[in-house]
């Protein structure tokens, strides 16, 4: 009895000091001493909801980190790219992806200072396994889900030759693409604003 | 609102009670020739004297005064909350801002799941009916959209064209801590990425921290079902972070060891600061405010007006609104409307007796961890010229002699 009432309280007072110093964008891990003290008296499991098979997972899986984990089999390049885009995404990203109307993927002209504050994939972004990623999910945007992986690897290879980042016949595969080091990578920072006064 | 103008209305009427005999209890919504929408059923002489005829019958589903036509603002992306025509801080759910990548997906909650695999013992799928069962979490919180502020040179903007993307709810959920529980996560865990069930298959990851501290999978908003285009029928809600954050529609967890880059946090919700620096997972919404009334399109008059706007911070509670009357000079304490809730808009109110001169009127939000709303030059400064995501300047309203309101950037 003394021990279930003296628990919770060590419990709660060890929380309150993680979150008075640990800032909370941390992304480092919570012990299990500093959950929500309301849950306490929650049982070890409910038992509700079921175990969910592999299968199942590996159908709805389909993200792709940095170091390529969720990179599918397959290849592409940057040949057959052009070929794919021409037909289904030029129409939204323009003939050479400068045009629009709809997001600039090609940095194109660098010469101009206005172009150079664009977002576009060679200039902004950090990861070419995001690309991969994206384009696979959510494009194009009239029919998304509907490329194979075999045309996202030409696709995400012609695009990095567009803005170029790898020639014309680089073949795009699993372990190629995550080596691929974007030129905005370096620029990329964790959030740097804290809680308190300062203005950032 | 002139109601002898609009023809039709009589017209109607007379129609409708010739060939019903008595006023009908049936309220049908009937748009007269000038655009307004009034209560078919409801006579003219009804609305002279609403104490000489009997009133409609008690119904299934109440609605909006017919007089009351507040509507958010749409554009391809996104739809804004008419803030100016709001009072206190709970945004009615049908006028809650919207945000998405998609559209709005049609989901059956029959066949709705949620899985949760990646760093656990036990990689589990949950039906909506499952995430009901388990114990329920409320709580009131704002929800904004890291892309949240417009100016216009000609003063011609309203609260809602500036930052309506920013609205309030009652969240209902099971907490995601419970179902960290539930499928035993690693401790080594540090990230898990969110994933929608929309046409974006859209995806964000955070910090295992925010997970457990007060992540929320919300399956109802202000007391019913979450409204589809909020995520229906189940959400991510992360209280204070950027709206992205929240996913909706919510299909997928899993727990990790590192963040997934996905486009939504690498190309898309950054912030470059300088010219040499991109801000990523930049999560939490800094402390803001807007004066809501009086604003454009308002027009008022010299005499006593009490300024009356909301106060929110992702950071904690709001501590102090100050309001400046002339132009920034001084400043006063606003009264604050309790209860003042952690990571919730908070209502602010200053009585103040203008003199009809021309002037500038402000609010600058400070929270609990002593950040003070800055001013749109301090905070370009800070931001090394650029302007984008997690822009939250004080915002002036310059009120002409003849009464009208007008914005005014700081």
């Amino acid at each position: 009895m003394l021990v279930n009432t003296i628990k919770p309280f060590l419990l709660a007072a060890a929380s309150a000091t993680f979150l008075a110093t640990v800032p909370h964008t941390d992304p480092g891990t919570v012990s299990f001493e500093t959950r929500r003290t309301d849950t306490l008296h929650y049982p070890e499991r409910f038992g509700f909801g079921k175990p969910v098979s592999a299968e199942k997972i590996a159908a709805i899986d389909i993200d792709v980190r940095p170091d390529g984990k969720g990179l599918p089999a397959g290849k592409g390049n940057a040949v057959i790219g052009k070929q794919i885009y021409a037909v289904k995404c030029s129409a939204c990203h323009g003939a050479s992806g400068t045009e629009g109307p709809n997001d600039r993927l090609v940095l194109g002209d660098t010469t101009s200072a206005k172009n150079r504050r664009v977002k576009t994939i060679g200039n902004y972004w950090p990861y070419a396994t995001t690309v991969f990623d994206y384009v696979r999910r959510a494009m194009p945007f009239n029919q998304p889900g509907s490329l194979t992986d075999e045309e996202v690897y030409s696709l995400t290879a012609y695009l990095l030759h567009a803005n170029g980042l790898i020639s014309e016949k680089t073949e795009l595969n699993a372990s190629t693409l995550p080596k691929i080091v974007m030129p905005a990578k370096k620029y990329f920072v964790p959030d740097d604003r804290e809680d308190g006064p300062v203005v950032k | 609102m002139d109601i002898g103008k609009d023809k039709p209305l009589s017209g109607r009427i007379s129609r409708r009670k010739l060939l019903g005999g008595a006023a009908t209890a049936a309220v049908v919504l009937v748009q007269t020739a000038t655009g307004k929408a009034f209560q078919a059923g409801v006579s003219v002489a009804e609305l002279d004297d609403p104490t000489k005829i009997p009133g409609v019958l008690p119904g299934t589903v109440g609605t909006r005064s017919s007089f009351e036509q507040p509507v958010k603002k749409p554009s391809p992306t996104s739809s804004r909350t008419p803030l100016q025509d709001l009072y206190g801080t709970l945004t009615p759910s049908d006028l809650h801002y919207e945000r998405h990548h998609g559209g709005v997906p049609a989901i059956d909650p029959a066949k709705f799941e949620l899985v949760i695999h990646g760093m656990v013992e036990r990689p589990m799928v949950f039906t909506l009916a499952d995430l009901k069962r388990f114990p329920s979490v409320s709580r009131l919180a704002f929800l904004e959209c890291s892309g949240n502020y417009r100016g216009a040179n000609d003063g011609k903007i309203t609260p809602q064209d500036i930052c309506g993307l920013t609205s309030q709810s009652e969240w209902t959920g099971v907490a995601l801590s419970t179902l960290f529980r539930e499928v035993g996560v690693s401790e080594k865990a540090t990230w898990f990425l969110a994933e929608g069930g929309d046409a974006a298959v859209m995806t964000r990851s955070v910090p295992m921290s925010k997970g457990w501290k007060d992540a929320i999978i919300a399956y109802a908003q202000n007391g019913e079902a979450v409204r589809p285009e909020q995520g229906y029928p189940a959400r991510l809600f992360l209280p204070g972070w950027e709206g992205n954050t929240s996913i909706k529609w919510i299909r997928r967890i899993e727990i990790s060891d590192q963040p997934f880059m996905t486009r939504e946090e690498t190309s898309k919700y950054t912030e470059q600061v300088g010219p040499a620096k991109i801000r990523q997972f930049s999560f939490t919404m800094d402390a803001r405010s807007i004066i809501t009334y009086p604003s454009y399109p308002a027009r008022v008059e010299k005499g006593w007006i009490e300024i009356r706007g909301i106060a929110w911070s992702g950071r904690g509670k709001i501590s102090r609104v100050e309001v400046s009357t002339d132009a920034g000079k001084s400043w006063h304490l606003a009264a604050l409307q309790e209860p003042v809730l952690d990571k919730s808009l908070t209502a602010f109110r200053y009585l103040w007796q203008w003199n009809g001169g021309p002037t500038e009127i402000m609010s600058r939000a400070v929270d609990e961890t002593g950040y003070v709303q800055p001013f749109y030059k301090q905070l370009l400064a800070a931001r090394g010229g650029n302007m984008g995501y997690h822009f939250n300047p004080v915002t002036a309203w310059y009120l002409q002699s003849d009464g009208q309101v007008l914005f005014r950037s700081t």
